[in-house]
Protein backbone atom coordinates (compact mmCIF):
# COMPACT_ATOMS: atom_id res chain seq x y z
CA UNK A 1 0.00 0.00 0.00
CA UNK A 2 2.52 2.44 0.73
CA UNK A 3 4.70 1.34 -2.12
CA UNK A 4 2.35 2.08 -4.52
CA UNK A 5 1.23 5.46 -3.20
CA UNK A 6 5.13 6.23 -3.02
CA UNK A 7 5.39 4.41 -6.87
CA UNK A 8 2.32 6.03 -8.56
CA UNK A 9 3.60 9.99 -8.61
CA UNK A 10 7.36 9.37 -9.74
CA UNK A 11 5.72 6.94 -12.80
CA UNK A 12 3.14 9.79 -13.85
CA UNK A 13 4.97 12.70 -12.74
CA UNK A 14 8.44 12.02 -15.28
CA UNK A 15 5.28 12.45 -18.02
CA UNK A 16 4.02 15.16 -16.80
CA UNK A 17 0.80 13.34 -16.24
CA UNK A 18 -0.71 14.45 -12.54
CA UNK A 19 -2.42 17.78 -12.89
CA UNK A 20 -3.37 20.23 -10.19
CA UNK A 21 -7.31 19.10 -9.10
CA UNK A 22 -9.72 21.80 -10.47
CA UNK A 23 -13.08 22.39 -8.72
CA UNK A 24 -14.70 19.81 -10.68
CA UNK A 25 -12.28 17.51 -9.32
CA UNK A 26 -12.74 18.46 -5.85
CA UNK A 27 -16.64 17.74 -6.68
CA UNK A 28 -16.11 14.24 -8.27
CA UNK A 29 -13.39 13.19 -4.76
CA UNK A 30 -15.81 14.85 -2.21
CA UNK A 31 -17.86 11.90 -1.54
CA UNK A 32 -14.96 9.66 -0.53
CA UNK A 33 -13.35 12.66 1.62
CA UNK A 34 -16.77 12.93 2.98
CA UNK A 35 -17.21 9.59 3.94
CA UNK A 36 -13.49 8.91 5.06
CA UNK A 37 -14.25 12.23 7.74
CA UNK A 38 -17.48 11.22 8.39
CA UNK A 39 -17.24 7.22 9.30
CA UNK A 40 -13.52 6.69 10.07
CA UNK A 41 -12.10 10.20 11.87
CA UNK A 42 -15.39 11.60 13.83
CA UNK A 43 -16.20 8.09 15.11
CA UNK A 44 -12.92 7.84 16.60
CA UNK A 45 -13.19 11.12 17.91
CA UNK A 46 -16.38 10.51 19.38
CA UNK A 47 -15.44 7.20 21.02
CA UNK A 48 -12.75 8.88 22.71
CA UNK A 49 -15.55 11.77 24.07
CA UNK A 50 -17.56 9.37 25.53
CA UNK A 51 -14.76 7.92 27.41
CA UNK A 52 -14.68 10.34 29.36
CA UNK A 53 -18.69 10.92 29.77
CA UNK A 54 -20.75 9.49 32.36
CA UNK A 55 -23.93 8.17 32.21
CA UNK A 56 -27.60 8.46 34.16
CA UNK A 57 -29.68 5.92 35.84
CA UNK A 58 -30.95 5.08 32.84
CA UNK A 59 -27.96 4.44 30.65
CA UNK A 60 -28.04 7.32 28.77
CA UNK A 61 -24.82 9.03 27.77
CA UNK A 62 -24.32 12.53 30.09
CA UNK A 63 -21.65 14.31 29.09
CA UNK A 64 -19.80 15.34 32.20
CA UNK A 65 -16.15 15.31 32.31
CA UNK A 66 -14.82 12.28 34.31
CA UNK A 67 -11.90 9.76 34.14
CA UNK A 68 -14.47 7.71 36.23
CA UNK A 69 -14.47 5.35 33.52
CA UNK A 70 -10.96 5.17 33.12
CA UNK A 71 -10.21 4.28 36.46
CA UNK A 72 -12.94 1.66 36.57
CA UNK A 73 -10.82 0.08 33.37
CA UNK A 74 -7.80 -0.16 35.52
CA UNK A 75 -9.65 -2.99 37.68
CA UNK A 76 -7.98 -6.03 38.13
CA UNK A 77 -11.01 -7.61 36.67
CA UNK A 78 -11.01 -6.12 33.39
CA UNK A 79 -7.08 -5.74 33.14
CA UNK A 80 -7.06 -9.78 33.89
CA UNK A 81 -9.83 -10.13 30.55
CA UNK A 82 -7.19 -7.71 28.46
CA UNK A 83 -4.17 -9.87 29.20
CA UNK A 84 -6.12 -13.06 28.82
CA UNK A 85 -7.43 -11.49 25.20
CA UNK A 86 -3.44 -11.00 24.53
CA UNK A 87 -2.67 -14.32 25.75
CA UNK A 88 -4.97 -16.06 23.86
CA UNK A 89 -4.04 -13.99 20.45
CA UNK A 90 0.04 -14.61 21.34
CA UNK A 91 -0.24 -18.20 21.85
CA UNK A 92 -2.33 -18.17 18.55
CA UNK A 93 -0.02 -16.41 16.79
CA UNK A 94 2.79 -18.42 17.52
CA UNK A 95 1.64 -21.65 17.01
CA UNK A 96 -0.14 -20.28 13.34
CA UNK A 97 3.74 -19.87 12.78
CA UNK A 98 5.28 -23.15 13.57
CA UNK A 99 2.01 -24.67 11.77
CA UNK A 100 2.38 -22.56 8.79
CA UNK A 101 5.88 -21.49 8.15
CA UNK A 102 6.46 -25.18 6.60
CA UNK A 103 3.46 -24.91 4.39
CA UNK A 104 4.27 -21.51 3.07
CA UNK A 105 7.85 -22.99 2.69
CA UNK A 106 6.63 -25.65 1.06
CA UNK A 107 4.15 -23.91 -1.08
CA UNK A 108 6.41 -21.05 -2.56
CA UNK A 109 9.16 -23.84 -3.06
CA UNK A 110 6.81 -26.06 -5.03
CA UNK A 111 7.06 -26.19 -8.72
CA UNK A 112 5.39 -23.58 -10.52
CA UNK A 113 2.10 -25.54 -11.81
CA UNK A 114 1.83 -26.59 -8.61
CA UNK A 115 1.86 -23.39 -6.81
CA UNK A 116 -1.50 -21.35 -8.22
CA UNK A 117 -3.19 -24.87 -6.92
CA UNK A 118 -1.91 -24.85 -3.50
CA UNK A 119 -2.42 -21.40 -2.45
CA UNK A 120 -6.21 -22.26 -3.83
CA UNK A 121 -5.99 -24.83 -1.63
CA UNK A 122 -5.01 -22.17 1.41
CA UNK A 123 -7.58 -19.80 0.15
CA UNK A 124 -11.36 -21.74 -0.07
CA UNK A 125 -11.34 -22.10 3.80
CA UNK A 126 -10.10 -18.60 4.24
CA UNK A 127 -13.02 -17.17 1.99
CA UNK A 128 -16.03 -19.47 3.88
CA UNK A 129 -17.49 -18.06 6.92
CA UNK A 130 -15.65 -17.88 9.49
CA UNK A 131 -18.92 -18.48 11.69
CA UNK A 132 -19.24 -22.05 9.70
CA UNK A 133 -16.06 -22.77 10.14
CA UNK A 134 -16.02 -22.53 13.72
CA UNK A 135 -19.35 -24.20 14.20
CA UNK A 136 -17.57 -27.15 12.43
CA UNK A 137 -15.43 -27.16 15.42
CA UNK A 138 -18.43 -27.10 17.52
CA UNK A 139 -19.80 -30.12 16.23
CA UNK A 140 -16.32 -31.81 16.52
CA UNK A 141 -15.46 -31.06 20.40
CA UNK A 142 -18.78 -30.38 22.16
CA UNK A 143 -20.15 -32.94 24.47
CA UNK A 144 -22.07 -34.58 22.14
CA UNK A 145 -20.04 -33.86 19.29
CA UNK A 146 -17.73 -36.40 17.06
CA UNK A 147 -14.99 -36.88 19.70
CA UNK A 148 -16.72 -37.42 22.84
CA UNK A 149 -19.37 -40.31 20.75
CA UNK A 150 -16.45 -41.58 19.27
CA UNK A 151 -14.57 -42.02 22.61
CA UNK A 152 -17.59 -43.53 24.49
CA UNK A 153 -18.12 -45.84 21.35
CA UNK A 154 -15.10 -47.33 21.22
CA UNK A 155 -15.44 -47.51 25.41
CA UNK A 156 -12.39 -45.72 26.39
CA UNK A 157 -14.74 -43.37 28.68
CA UNK A 158 -17.81 -43.69 30.09
CA UNK A 159 -18.92 -39.69 30.27
CA UNK A 160 -18.16 -36.99 27.84
CA UNK A 161 -14.89 -34.86 28.22
CA UNK A 162 -15.17 -30.86 28.17
CA UNK A 163 -13.49 -30.11 25.26
CA UNK A 164 -15.87 -27.14 23.56
CA UNK A 165 -15.68 -23.98 26.21
CA UNK A 166 -11.90 -24.42 27.57
CA UNK A 167 -9.00 -22.26 26.72
CA UNK A 168 -7.66 -24.99 24.59
CA UNK A 169 -10.72 -24.33 22.43
CA UNK A 170 -10.21 -20.56 22.22
CA UNK A 171 -7.21 -20.94 20.81
CA UNK A 172 -7.76 -23.84 18.70
CA UNK A 173 -10.30 -21.81 16.77
CA UNK A 174 -8.68 -19.00 16.68
CA UNK A 175 -5.52 -20.81 14.77
CA UNK A 176 -7.99 -22.55 12.48
CA UNK A 177 -9.35 -19.38 11.69
CA UNK A 178 -6.33 -17.02 11.23
CA UNK A 179 -3.81 -19.54 9.59
CA UNK A 180 -4.35 -18.84 6.23
CA UNK A 181 -3.79 -15.12 6.96
CA UNK A 182 0.05 -16.46 8.13
CA UNK A 183 0.53 -18.58 5.26
CA UNK A 184 0.24 -16.03 2.73
CA UNK A 185 2.12 -13.63 3.49
CA UNK A 186 5.16 -15.90 4.62
CA UNK A 187 4.71 -17.24 0.89
CA UNK A 188 5.25 -14.38 -0.19
CA UNK A 189 8.28 -13.92 1.33
CA UNK A 190 9.43 -17.59 0.57
CA UNK A 191 8.50 -16.97 -3.03
CA UNK A 192 11.06 -13.79 -3.83
CA UNK A 193 13.62 -16.16 -1.75
CA UNK A 194 16.92 -16.18 -3.90
CA UNK A 195 18.07 -20.04 -4.20
CA UNK A 196 21.39 -18.90 -4.79
CA UNK A 197 21.74 -17.61 -1.35
CA UNK A 198 20.88 -20.92 0.18
CA UNK A 199 23.14 -22.56 -2.21
CA UNK A 200 25.95 -20.48 -0.89
CA UNK A 201 24.66 -21.39 3.01
CA UNK A 202 25.64 -24.75 2.12
CA UNK A 203 28.18 -24.70 -0.38
CA UNK A 204 30.26 -22.36 2.97
CA UNK A 205 29.14 -25.76 4.87
CA UNK A 206 26.03 -25.09 6.73
CA UNK A 207 24.29 -27.69 7.46
CA UNK A 208 20.55 -27.59 7.09
CA UNK A 209 19.35 -26.67 10.48
CA UNK A 210 21.52 -24.07 10.36
CA UNK A 211 20.98 -22.66 6.74
CA UNK A 212 17.24 -22.69 7.57
CA UNK A 213 18.04 -20.64 10.69
CA UNK A 214 20.76 -18.28 9.75
CA UNK A 215 19.68 -17.45 6.35
CA UNK A 216 16.40 -18.28 5.27
CA UNK A 217 14.55 -17.43 8.39
CA UNK A 218 15.89 -13.96 8.71
CA UNK A 219 15.43 -13.83 4.47
CA UNK A 220 11.74 -14.37 5.23
CA UNK A 221 10.93 -12.02 8.21
CA UNK A 222 9.09 -9.81 6.31
CA UNK A 223 6.68 -12.14 5.74
CA UNK A 224 6.56 -13.32 9.47
CA UNK A 225 6.26 -10.02 10.43
CA UNK A 226 3.47 -9.11 8.03
CA UNK A 227 1.95 -12.52 9.35
CA UNK A 228 2.27 -11.77 13.20
CA UNK A 229 0.29 -8.14 12.79
CA UNK A 230 -2.58 -9.61 10.76
CA UNK A 231 -3.06 -12.51 12.97
CA UNK A 232 -1.98 -10.65 16.59
CA UNK A 233 -4.06 -8.17 15.99
CA UNK A 234 -7.60 -9.70 14.89
CA UNK A 235 -7.20 -11.99 17.37
CA UNK A 236 -6.97 -9.75 20.18
CA UNK A 237 -10.57 -8.79 18.89
CA UNK A 238 -12.16 -11.52 17.39
CA UNK A 239 -14.51 -12.38 20.23
CA UNK A 240 -17.12 -14.51 18.15
CA UNK A 241 -14.93 -16.86 18.01
CA UNK A 242 -13.62 -16.52 21.65
CA UNK A 243 -17.41 -16.33 22.48
CA UNK A 244 -18.36 -19.46 21.04
CA UNK A 245 -15.82 -21.60 21.60
CA UNK A 246 -15.03 -20.37 24.94
CA UNK A 247 -18.77 -19.81 26.23
CA UNK A 248 -19.02 -17.28 29.22
CA UNK A 249 -16.55 -18.44 31.21
CA UNK A 250 -13.78 -16.92 29.29
CA UNK A 251 -14.45 -13.77 28.45
CA UNK A 252 -11.65 -11.50 26.03
CA UNK A 253 -12.07 -7.68 26.05
CA UNK A 254 -13.59 -7.89 22.95
CA UNK A 255 -17.08 -9.44 24.14
CA UNK A 256 -16.82 -7.23 27.11
CA UNK A 257 -16.93 -4.34 25.13
CA UNK A 258 -20.13 -5.56 23.33
CA UNK A 259 -21.71 -6.79 26.38
CA UNK A 260 -21.52 -2.83 27.60
CA UNK A 261 -22.85 -1.69 24.97
CA UNK A 262 -25.62 -4.11 24.51
CA UNK A 263 -26.67 -5.91 28.03
CA UNK A 264 -24.70 -3.55 30.00
CA UNK A 265 -26.05 -0.52 29.06
CA UNK A 266 -22.74 1.49 30.09
CA UNK A 267 -21.62 2.73 26.41
CA UNK A 268 -18.84 5.15 28.01
CA UNK A 269 -17.24 2.66 29.91
CA UNK A 270 -17.43 0.76 26.80
CA UNK A 271 -15.98 3.41 24.76
CA UNK A 272 -13.31 3.67 27.67
CA UNK A 273 -12.23 -0.17 27.03
CA UNK A 274 -12.74 0.84 23.58
CA UNK A 275 -10.04 3.81 23.32
CA UNK A 276 -7.23 1.48 25.61
CA UNK A 277 -7.87 -0.91 22.54
CA UNK A 278 -7.50 1.83 20.17
CA UNK A 279 -4.45 3.08 21.73
CA UNK A 280 -2.89 -0.33 21.85
CA UNK A 281 -3.53 -0.87 18.40
CA UNK A 282 -2.32 2.27 17.55
CA UNK A 283 0.64 1.51 19.40
CA UNK A 284 1.11 -2.02 17.51
CA UNK A 285 0.96 -0.46 14.09
CA UNK A 286 3.14 2.57 14.48
CA UNK A 287 6.01 -0.60 16.07
CA UNK A 288 5.48 -2.53 12.92
CA UNK A 289 5.69 0.73 10.69
CA UNK A 290 8.73 1.66 12.26
CA UNK A 291 10.66 -1.91 12.40
CA UNK A 292 9.60 -2.03 8.55
CA UNK A 293 11.31 1.40 7.81
CA UNK A 294 14.18 0.25 9.08
CA UNK A 295 15.11 -2.54 7.13
CA UNK B 1 44.14 -33.84 -10.12
CA UNK B 2 43.79 -32.56 -13.46
CA UNK B 3 42.09 -29.31 -14.26
CA UNK B 4 38.47 -31.54 -15.66
CA UNK B 5 38.60 -33.26 -12.60
CA UNK B 6 39.04 -30.27 -10.02
CA UNK B 7 36.24 -28.30 -11.90
CA UNK B 8 34.20 -31.44 -12.27
CA UNK B 9 34.30 -33.22 -9.06
CA UNK B 10 33.31 -30.29 -6.73
CA UNK B 11 30.10 -29.84 -7.96
CA UNK B 12 29.08 -33.67 -7.75
CA UNK B 13 30.44 -33.73 -4.27
CA UNK B 14 28.15 -30.84 -3.62
CA UNK B 15 25.11 -32.46 -4.99
CA UNK B 16 26.66 -36.13 -2.95
CA UNK B 17 26.66 -33.52 0.39
CA UNK B 18 24.01 -32.07 -0.26
CA UNK B 19 21.77 -35.04 -0.41
CA UNK B 20 23.51 -36.55 2.80
CA UNK B 21 22.45 -33.43 5.04
CA UNK B 22 19.07 -34.29 4.27
CA UNK B 23 17.43 -31.40 1.91
CA UNK B 24 15.25 -34.43 -0.04
CA UNK B 25 14.80 -35.48 3.87
CA UNK B 26 13.63 -32.08 4.69
CA UNK B 27 11.01 -30.98 1.41
CA UNK B 28 9.50 -34.41 1.88
CA UNK B 29 8.99 -33.30 5.31
CA UNK B 30 7.77 -30.36 4.90
CA UNK B 31 5.40 -31.74 2.14
CA UNK B 32 4.05 -33.71 4.52
CA UNK B 33 3.62 -30.99 7.30
CA UNK B 34 1.83 -29.81 4.51
CA UNK B 35 -0.85 -32.61 3.75
CA UNK B 36 -1.56 -32.83 7.51
CA UNK B 37 -2.27 -29.25 7.66
CA UNK B 38 -4.40 -29.35 4.75
CA UNK B 39 -6.26 -32.15 6.46
CA UNK B 40 -6.76 -29.95 9.26
CA UNK B 41 -8.50 -27.04 7.17
CA UNK B 42 -10.29 -29.55 5.50
CA UNK B 43 -11.99 -32.31 7.46
CA UNK B 44 -13.79 -30.34 9.88
CA UNK B 45 -15.84 -28.69 6.90
CA UNK B 46 -15.68 -31.77 4.75
CA UNK B 47 -17.33 -33.59 8.21
CA UNK B 48 -19.83 -30.96 8.00
CA UNK B 49 -21.34 -31.43 4.89
CA UNK B 50 -21.44 -35.11 5.34
CA UNK B 51 -23.46 -35.00 7.86
CA UNK B 52 -25.60 -32.15 6.81
CA UNK B 53 -27.11 -35.07 4.74
CA UNK B 54 -27.39 -37.48 8.00
CA UNK B 55 -30.62 -38.76 8.94
CA UNK B 56 -29.58 -38.60 12.80
CA UNK B 57 -29.83 -35.89 14.90
CA UNK B 58 -26.91 -36.59 16.41
CA UNK B 59 -23.70 -36.24 14.57
CA UNK B 60 -22.05 -39.19 15.12
CA UNK B 61 -24.09 -42.10 13.99
CA UNK B 62 -24.86 -42.58 10.14
CA UNK B 63 -28.84 -43.67 9.67
CA UNK B 64 -28.84 -42.99 6.59
CA UNK B 65 -29.36 -39.86 3.43
CA UNK B 66 -31.65 -37.55 3.75
CA UNK B 67 -32.45 -34.01 2.37
CA UNK B 68 -35.00 -33.91 5.31
CA UNK B 69 -32.44 -30.45 7.02
CA UNK B 70 -32.50 -29.07 3.47
CA UNK B 71 -36.18 -28.79 2.74
CA UNK B 72 -36.51 -27.62 7.24
CA UNK B 73 -34.23 -25.27 6.45
CA UNK B 74 -36.14 -23.91 3.33
CA UNK B 75 -39.38 -23.23 5.41
CA UNK B 76 -37.43 -21.53 8.59
CA UNK B 77 -39.12 -18.47 8.38
CA UNK B 78 -36.68 -16.74 10.06
CA UNK B 79 -33.56 -18.05 8.66
CA UNK B 80 -35.01 -17.47 5.06
CA UNK B 81 -35.75 -13.56 6.20
CA UNK B 82 -32.25 -12.91 7.73
CA UNK B 83 -30.67 -14.38 5.05
CA UNK B 84 -32.68 -11.74 2.29
CA UNK B 85 -31.82 -9.03 5.13
CA UNK B 86 -28.08 -10.38 4.10
CA UNK B 87 -28.97 -9.76 0.55
CA UNK B 88 -30.00 -6.36 0.80
CA UNK B 89 -27.06 -5.27 2.70
CA UNK B 90 -24.86 -6.88 0.87
CA UNK B 91 -26.18 -5.66 -2.52
CA UNK B 92 -26.41 -2.19 -1.75
CA UNK B 93 -22.70 -2.34 -0.09
CA UNK B 94 -21.22 -3.47 -3.11
CA UNK B 95 -22.29 -0.96 -5.87
CA UNK B 96 -21.66 1.68 -3.09
CA UNK B 97 -18.09 0.37 -1.88
CA UNK B 98 -17.03 -0.11 -6.02
CA UNK B 99 -18.33 2.84 -6.85
CA UNK B 100 -16.64 5.00 -4.12
CA UNK B 101 -13.30 2.52 -4.52
CA UNK B 102 -13.11 2.80 -8.38
CA UNK B 103 -13.87 6.35 -8.63
CA UNK B 104 -11.48 7.30 -5.70
CA UNK B 105 -8.71 5.37 -7.22
CA UNK B 106 -8.75 6.99 -10.43
CA UNK B 107 -9.05 10.44 -8.80
CA UNK B 108 -5.93 9.95 -6.74
CA UNK B 109 -3.98 8.75 -9.29
CA UNK B 110 -4.66 11.47 -12.14
CA UNK B 111 -4.83 14.41 -9.72
CA UNK B 112 -2.45 15.06 -7.45
CA UNK B 113 -4.58 16.56 -3.97
CA UNK B 114 -3.27 18.09 -0.82
CA UNK B 115 -2.97 16.00 1.73
CA UNK B 116 -2.83 12.59 -0.65
CA UNK B 117 -0.53 10.93 2.36
CA UNK B 118 -3.38 11.42 4.32
CA UNK B 119 -5.50 10.44 2.63
CA UNK B 120 -3.99 6.99 1.57
CA UNK B 121 -3.37 6.26 5.48
CA UNK B 122 -7.24 7.13 5.96
CA UNK B 123 -8.15 4.52 3.23
CA UNK B 124 -5.68 2.34 4.42
CA UNK B 125 -7.48 2.41 8.25
CA UNK B 126 -10.48 0.22 8.13
CA UNK B 127 -8.73 -2.64 6.33
CA UNK B 128 -6.52 -2.92 9.17
CA UNK B 129 -8.89 -1.59 12.00
CA UNK B 130 -10.04 -4.49 14.24
CA UNK B 131 -14.08 -4.84 13.88
CA UNK B 132 -14.97 -3.93 17.10
CA UNK B 133 -13.55 -0.95 16.92
CA UNK B 134 -14.97 -0.27 13.97
CA UNK B 135 -18.09 -1.08 15.35
CA UNK B 136 -18.21 0.63 18.67
CA UNK B 137 -16.82 3.92 17.38
CA UNK B 138 -19.89 4.11 14.51
CA UNK B 139 -22.25 2.49 17.15
CA UNK B 140 -21.64 5.80 19.54
CA UNK B 141 -21.33 8.12 15.70
CA UNK B 142 -24.96 6.75 14.97
CA UNK B 143 -26.42 6.52 18.40
CA UNK B 144 -24.49 9.87 20.36
CA UNK B 145 -24.51 12.64 17.26
CA UNK B 146 -26.11 11.22 14.07
CA UNK B 147 -29.19 9.86 16.10
CA UNK B 148 -29.95 7.37 12.77
CA UNK B 149 -31.89 4.53 14.34
CA UNK B 150 -29.87 1.00 13.91
CA UNK B 151 -31.11 -1.00 10.46
CA UNK B 152 -30.29 -1.47 7.07
CA UNK B 153 -29.03 2.27 6.82
CA UNK B 154 -26.21 2.05 9.52
CA UNK B 155 -25.51 -1.30 8.34
CA UNK B 156 -24.95 -0.80 5.34
CA UNK B 157 -22.91 2.51 5.87
CA UNK B 158 -20.87 0.42 8.22
CA UNK B 159 -20.33 -2.09 5.97
CA UNK B 160 -19.28 0.50 2.79
CA UNK B 161 -16.92 1.42 5.15
CA UNK B 162 -14.70 -1.74 5.59
CA UNK B 163 -15.36 -2.56 1.96
CA UNK B 164 -14.60 0.26 -0.54
CA UNK B 165 -10.82 0.29 0.55
CA UNK B 166 -10.31 -3.03 -1.06
CA UNK B 167 -12.05 -2.21 -4.23
CA UNK B 168 -9.71 1.60 -4.15
CA UNK B 169 -6.41 -0.85 -3.35
CA UNK B 170 -7.34 -3.43 -5.89
CA UNK B 171 -8.44 -0.85 -9.02
CA UNK B 172 -5.20 1.15 -7.58
CA UNK B 173 -3.07 -1.56 -8.75
CA UNK B 174 -4.55 -2.26 -11.90
CA UNK B 175 -4.08 1.50 -12.50
CA UNK B 176 0.08 0.62 -12.09
CA UNK B 177 -0.48 -0.88 -15.55
CA UNK B 178 -2.26 1.96 -17.39
CA UNK B 179 -0.86 4.15 -20.41
CA UNK B 180 -1.12 7.45 -19.25
CA UNK B 181 -1.92 8.57 -22.44
CA UNK B 182 -4.71 6.72 -22.68
CA UNK B 183 -7.06 8.95 -21.18
CA UNK B 184 -5.76 11.72 -23.34
CA UNK B 185 -6.07 9.70 -26.57
CA UNK B 186 -9.52 9.32 -25.65
CA UNK B 187 -10.11 13.32 -24.92
CA UNK B 188 -8.33 14.12 -28.48
CA UNK B 189 -10.27 12.17 -30.42
CA UNK B 190 -13.26 14.62 -28.82
CA UNK B 191 -14.35 12.71 -25.66
CA UNK B 192 -15.15 14.28 -22.34
CA UNK B 193 -13.62 13.47 -19.42
CA UNK B 194 -16.09 11.71 -18.04
CA UNK B 195 -16.76 10.24 -21.61
CA UNK B 196 -13.02 9.45 -21.45
CA UNK B 197 -13.45 7.30 -17.64
CA UNK B 198 -17.09 5.39 -18.61
CA UNK B 199 -15.96 4.59 -22.25
CA UNK B 200 -11.68 4.06 -21.81
CA UNK B 201 -10.84 3.80 -18.43
CA UNK B 202 -13.77 1.91 -16.79
CA UNK B 203 -13.28 -1.28 -19.36
CA UNK B 204 -10.08 -1.44 -18.91
CA UNK B 205 -10.38 -1.28 -14.93
CA UNK B 206 -13.25 -3.84 -15.03
CA UNK B 207 -11.37 -7.01 -14.18
CA UNK B 208 -10.33 -5.58 -11.08
CA UNK B 209 -13.88 -3.77 -10.63
CA UNK B 210 -15.50 -6.99 -10.44
CA UNK B 211 -13.06 -8.72 -8.37
CA UNK B 212 -13.15 -5.69 -5.85
CA UNK B 213 -17.07 -5.90 -6.05
CA UNK B 214 -17.37 -9.82 -5.36
CA UNK B 215 -15.10 -9.23 -2.33
CA UNK B 216 -16.88 -6.48 -1.22
CA UNK B 217 -20.00 -8.82 -1.55
CA UNK B 218 -18.27 -11.99 0.27
CA UNK B 219 -17.03 -9.52 2.93
CA UNK B 220 -20.46 -8.12 3.77
CA UNK B 221 -22.04 -11.38 3.46
CA UNK B 222 -20.00 -12.85 6.26
CA UNK B 223 -19.73 -10.01 8.41
CA UNK B 224 -20.39 -10.37 12.35
CA UNK B 225 -19.29 -8.04 14.37
CA UNK B 226 -19.71 -4.70 12.82
CA UNK B 227 -23.19 -5.80 12.31
CA UNK B 228 -23.26 -7.24 15.78
CA UNK B 229 -23.05 -3.49 16.86
CA UNK B 230 -25.00 -1.93 14.04
CA UNK B 231 -28.20 -3.70 13.76
CA UNK B 232 -31.84 -3.45 14.77
CA UNK B 233 -34.28 -5.62 15.88
CA UNK B 234 -35.78 -6.45 12.61
CA UNK B 235 -32.57 -6.24 10.64
CA UNK B 236 -30.93 -9.54 11.73
CA UNK B 237 -28.31 -10.34 8.92
CA UNK B 238 -27.98 -14.55 8.71
CA UNK B 239 -24.35 -14.22 9.94
CA UNK B 240 -26.17 -12.99 13.54
CA UNK B 241 -28.75 -15.24 12.77
CA UNK B 242 -26.07 -18.35 12.52
CA UNK B 243 -24.10 -17.04 15.70
CA UNK B 244 -27.49 -17.33 17.81
CA UNK B 245 -27.50 -20.97 16.37
CA UNK B 246 -24.59 -22.02 16.95
CA UNK B 247 -24.10 -20.56 20.52
CA UNK B 248 -27.16 -22.93 21.71
CA UNK B 249 -25.26 -26.19 20.42
CA UNK B 250 -25.72 -28.78 17.59
CA UNK B 251 -28.03 -28.48 14.93
CA UNK B 252 -28.43 -30.50 11.75
CA UNK B 253 -30.07 -27.35 9.78
CA UNK B 254 -26.87 -25.56 10.37
CA UNK B 255 -25.36 -28.06 9.05
CA UNK B 256 -26.97 -27.71 5.58
CA UNK B 257 -26.96 -23.89 5.64
CA UNK B 258 -23.35 -24.38 6.23
CA UNK B 259 -22.81 -26.32 3.14
CA UNK B 260 -24.91 -23.58 1.04
CA UNK B 261 -22.60 -21.12 1.92
CA UNK B 262 -19.51 -23.51 1.51
CA UNK B 263 -20.96 -24.29 -1.72
CA UNK B 264 -21.65 -20.30 -2.78
CA UNK B 265 -17.88 -19.49 -1.76
CA UNK B 266 -16.54 -22.07 -3.55
CA UNK B 267 -18.55 -21.16 -6.87
CA UNK B 268 -17.43 -17.00 -5.80
CA UNK B 269 -13.68 -17.68 -5.22
CA UNK B 270 -13.40 -20.05 -8.89
CA UNK B 271 -15.65 -16.78 -10.25
CA UNK B 272 -13.08 -14.09 -9.33
CA UNK B 273 -10.25 -16.78 -9.93
CA UNK B 274 -11.43 -16.81 -13.35
CA UNK B 275 -12.13 -12.83 -13.99
CA UNK B 276 -8.09 -12.52 -12.15
CA UNK B 277 -6.45 -14.95 -14.39
CA UNK B 278 -7.82 -13.62 -17.82
CA UNK B 279 -6.81 -9.91 -16.44
CA UNK B 280 -3.18 -11.68 -16.74
CA UNK B 281 -3.77 -13.04 -20.11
Amino acid sequence: MAGLAAAAPVAADSRGFRRKPGLAAWLVLAPLLAWLVLFIVVPTIMLVVVSFAERDALGRVVYQFSFDNYVRAFNWVWLKVLWDSIWYAFLTTVICMLVGYPVAFFIGRAPERWRGILLMLVMVPFWTSFLIRTYAWITILSKEGLVNSLLMSSGLISAPITLLYTPFAIVLGLVYNFLPFMILPIYTSVEKLDGAMIEAAYDLGARPMRAFAQVIIPLTSPGITAGALLVFIPSICMFAITTLMGGGANPTIGEVIFKQFTSGRNQPFGAALGTLLLVLFVVALWFTRNSREEE
Amino acid sequence: MSAFASSFFPFKLREVRRLLSGTRIQSGFFGLWTAVVFAFLYIPILLLVIFSFNASKLNIRWEGFTMQWYSALLSNKPIVAAFQNSLVVACVTTVLATALGTIGAWMLYRYRFPFQRAIGLLIFVPMVMPEVLMGVSLLVLFVQLLNIPLGFTTLIISHTTFCFPFVLVGVQARLQGIDPFLEEAAMDLGATPVQAFWKVIVPYLMPAIISGALMSFTLSLDEYIVSAFLTGAQTQTLPLKVFGMAKVGLNPQLNALSALFILGTIVIVLLSQLISSKKTT
